[in-house]
Formats: structure tokens, sequence, C-alpha cells
């Protein structure tokens, strides 16, 4: 595959920038020219907060080709804390905890190889929350 | 617009093909329904495929099949919607026929996926979703479908074992159709322990990839008399679609653009779903049988599985679905599945469907695309 379908998308694969709706006021993920609510073409840059919750997961046991690597993997509706629901592969997480309404946050992982000589290709993933520093036991 | 007939019909045997090419199957087909109506010659050709540019390196189909079939210098394109690409070259052989442009028109449905190796066979099946934001993450056919049942166990309270009596089903039908690539029954203590592909999905939730082609010849009704003695009428063709993507959806449990197509064929025919003597749908997976249901009128949301369990979908329930084994045992080649559908409805019609010969006056057949973001539904009458 070439590069610029990549670099096209980076901003929304690597922040999760979408818009929101200049008419209507919606949330839009992933960003789209025409409004999935109203049909309005005006939208703002809109970057997620990148949280929210599992909606549904299905753990995968027959990986395409440039996906072994992680096989078995879970991928993942994860509804925004905004609203929009997104499609994502989870990372940092045993398969068997995973369970609907389970908090996750996105992160910026590698998605595929394409060959040994193809590109690698970077994007969005979800994992559990991490806890916060401040409720961890000091070591030092 | 005219009301539409079909006259003959055929099809070839589905599974693992290797001794007949693409363009042998359709021939096959075509031939065996040309056959049925009497006829030598059509006015157009409809092919219904989705994956032949992937795995045959192939496309055009259109003229190919035309050419090797002997058709001559017709029109002949190739119709394309994912999974339910047989379904929309029907619905094209209809509109042709319906509003007076054509008078005989061939529909073929033709997959060949066992040129390729069943990854690429299933890369190329992923290409009904949307492939920048669900394939890219790693989502296969089965896991998008995975998604979908693990919801609707949760927002419903079933398990997984819930789902076993459409598998069941499928291959009890399955057993009695010569042309189904499964033909063993299997049983319920199987599915329980049915190895996963995309958990929850195993392989007895699954249909299979496989080869395969069917074909149907349209003509007006006001001829069909006289030219078949058993011809089978359109009454229903109705077209639905929703976004693309499963995340896209308001409320991704329900399949609205088989609700609208199904709403829209009830309309056209004149009927409601308590007049459907069987319903042939598009069992790619359990979950999608389950929510064809509901979607169509048939079963209240999160409760198809309780139909199932009671016996509802069986060849002597309620709604027979999959009467002739259905995608799951019949077998699921892609871009033909749609016509399969027709032509076991037909079958059933003419009273010619065997053993899983069911007493009908209606059949509704409803082909999905992708997750269910096409649907089209046809009702046929005897």
């Amino acid at each position: 595959m070439n590069v610029p379908r990549y670099w096209r998308s980076e901003r929304t694969r690597y922040g999760l920038v979408g818009e929101i709706c200049r008419s209507c006021g919606k949330p839009i993920f992933p960003p789209r020219d025409v409004c999935p609510h109203c049909t309005d073409e005006g939208q703002d840059v809109h970057p997620f907060g990148g949280k929210g919750q599992v909606y549904s997961f299905s753990t995968v046991y027959d990986a395409p080709a440039g996906y072994t690597e992680y096989q078995p993997y879970t991928v993942a509706l994860i509804k925004l804390d905004e609203g929009p629901l997104v499609t994502a592969q989870l990372t940092d997480v045993d398969n068997e905890a995973v369970h609907i309404g389970m908090p996750v946050e996105m992160v910026t992982r590698k998605i595929k190889e394409e060959g040994e000589n193809g590109l690698i290709i970077y994007g969005y993933k979800f994992r559990p929350v991490l806890e916060s520093k401040s409720s961890r036991p000091d070591r030092f | 617009m005219r009301e539409v007939s079909i006259i003959g019909i055929g099809q070839t045997q589905v599974g693992e093909i290797w001794e007949r090419s693409l363009r042998d199957l359709a021939v096959d087909a075509i031939r065996a329904a040309l056959k049925d109506a009497h006829l030598e010659r059509v006015d157009a050709l409809y092919v219904g495929n989705m994956l032949s540019g992937e795995c045959i390196a192939q496309q055009h189909l259109g003229v190919l099949i035309a050419d090797w079939a002997g058709l001559g210098p017709i029109e002949a394109v190739k119709v394309e919607a994912a999974d339910a690409s047989g379904a929309a070259a029907l619905r094209m052989g209809y509109l042709a026929v319906a509003s007076g442009v054509h008078d005989y028109v061939l529909v073929c449905g033709v997959e060949k996926v066992t040129d390729v190796d069943a990854e690429t066979a299933n890369a190329a099946w992923s290409s009904a979703m949307d492939a920048e934001y669900e394939a890219f993450q790693g989502v296969t056919m089965p896991a998008l479908a995975g998604l979908l049942m693990r919801r609707y166990m949760h927002e419903f309270g079933v398990a997984r074992e819930d789902f076993a009596p459409f598998a069941v089903t499928a291959h009890a039908n399955g057993a009695n159709n010569p042309y189904a690539m499964f033909r063993s029954p299997i049983t319920a203590e199987a599915y329980a322990k049915a190895g996963m592909v995309a958990e929850p999905i195993s392989m007895f939730d699954a249909a299979p990839l496989c080869d395969g082609a069917a074909a149907v010849v349209l003509c007006p009704r006001e001829r069909a008399a006289d030219l078949s003695n058993k011809p089978v009428h359109i009454r229903a063709s109705a077209v639905a679609t929703d976004r693309l993507a499963v995340h896209s959806r308001r409320d991704p449990l329900f399949l609205q653009a088989a609700y609208l197509s199904a709403q829209k064929a009830y309309l056209q025919a004149g009927v409601s779903p308590q007049d459907v003597d069987l319903f042939e749908l598009h069992d790619a997976f359990t979950i999608l049988a389950a929510m064809s249901l509901e979607a169509c009128g048939f079963a209240e949301r999160g409760k198809a599985v309780h139909l199932a369990k009671e016996g509802g979908i069986a060849c002597n329930g309620r709604i027979p679905i999959s009467t002739m084994g259905g995608l799951k045992a019949r077998g699921h080649p892609i871009g033909a599945t749609g016509v399969y559908q027709i032509v076991e409805l037909a079958l059933q019609l003419r009273g010619e469907a065997g053993a899983n010969q069911i007493d009908c006056r209606l059949g509704m057949a409803q082909s999905l695309g992708g997750s269910g973001a096409t649907a089209i539904t046809h009702i046929l009458e005897a």
C-alpha cells in the first residue's frame, strides 16, 4: 500500500481527532465531510478525550495477514465519553478480563506490518484505564 | 410497471469445487436455468459477484459469462453489493423486466473462492466492512458478528448456547439438500463445544465461504404461463441501506436496512409477516439470523432465540427459515448466495423441495451485505 493512504489520516489515527458539527453540535468520529446526523457540510476539528467504556468485544483467533503478531487479540466497540462508538483493538489487557462497561483509554500503538520490507502502520488502540499515580504505593 | 415472474432456475453444487472454474460454474447454472425455462436466448444478463477481482484477478464478468455461456452480444454487467451481490443482480433484472426495457433476463450469482488460500479469501470478504475504520483494526467478518452477538447476549440476557437452534436447524435442513455443502446434522452439544473463530462466534455460528453458482430466468408475468408450467411470481423487490460501519449505526443491534427493505416489500406485496410461509434469511452468522427475524417482524426484539428454541424456525414451525440449509449448511458462496435463496424459494413454491417441502404459497428471501448495511428483500408467490 502507498504511504499517502496512511498519512492522509494521521491526525485521526494518532490523535483520535474528530469533529463537532457546526450546525447540529454533535460530535463526529471518524471525521467526514457530510455530518451523519444533519447532513450539514460544516464541521470544526475536535480532538476526543480518548476515554470511554467497552460497549462490546470479540476475541480474534484467526487473524488476517499483518495482524498475527498479536493473536489472539480482542477487538471492541468503545463508547467514547463524548458519545460516538469507535471500533478498535484493545491492548495491554488480559483477554479474559475484558468485560462490557470496562473503562478504557486511547493509546497510540503499532497496528500492523505490511510484510518484512513494507510499511509499519500505527494508530489508536484502547487499554484499561491505568490507576492514577497518587493511588499507588510509594516505592522510593 | 409490469409484474415479473421466474420461469427458470438452475444451481450448481455448493462447496470446494476444485474441478470447475468461476466461468464453468456460472455457465453450468445458466444452462440449467435456460433449459428449465425452455429458452435459448435472453435480452440481458446481470451477474452477482463480489470477490472475482481479489480471488481470481478477473473482472468484467458480465461479458466473460455472456461470452462463455453463448448468450451473444447482449447487455451484460456485474452487480456488486458485498454478500448481497446476487440479490442485487436479481433486483437489476427485476427492474429491467418490470420497466419494460427487457422481456427475458438472466440473473446469475457466482463466486469462486477456493482458487486462493482461505486467508486471502477472508481478507477479500472483509472488504465488505469499512476498510479504514473497521477492517484496519484487525476486525474480521466473524469478529464483527462477535461484537453484535456479545452485545446481544448482554442486552437481552441470553447465553451463547441459546443460539444453537439456528445452526442445528440449518444443518438438519441441509442434510436433505443434494446441492448443500454440509449434509451432516449437528447437535446442540457439538455446537456448545465448537472451536472459537472470534469469540463468541464459533465455527458452528459461521457459514463457510465456498464456491457455487445459481441462476434464474425472468420474464413479464403475462407471458410466464405460456413458457412455464410452474411460474413463480415476484410480488415484491426492495432494497434499503444503513450506515456502512457498525459503530456508526444508531442502534447496532437493530438491522435498520433489513427492517426498511422488509417494510417496503410488505407494502408492495400487500402482505404482512403473518402471510409469509417461509423465510430464506441471511444466516452468515447465527446472530444475523436472530436479528433478521426481529427486524422483519417475525419476533420481538431479543426474542428470536426463544422463537428458535421453541422450534418456530423448523420446517414445521411458525416461520421456517434456511429450509434448504441456509448459508450455514448449504454454504455461503458470497455473490451467489442471494440467487441461491431465490432458487430454493422457487423450489419450495413449485413443490419440488423434496424431503424439506413446506406447504407454502408465499415465500420471502432477504440477503444482507456485510453486517447488514445492505438489505435486499424479495417476496415470491406460487
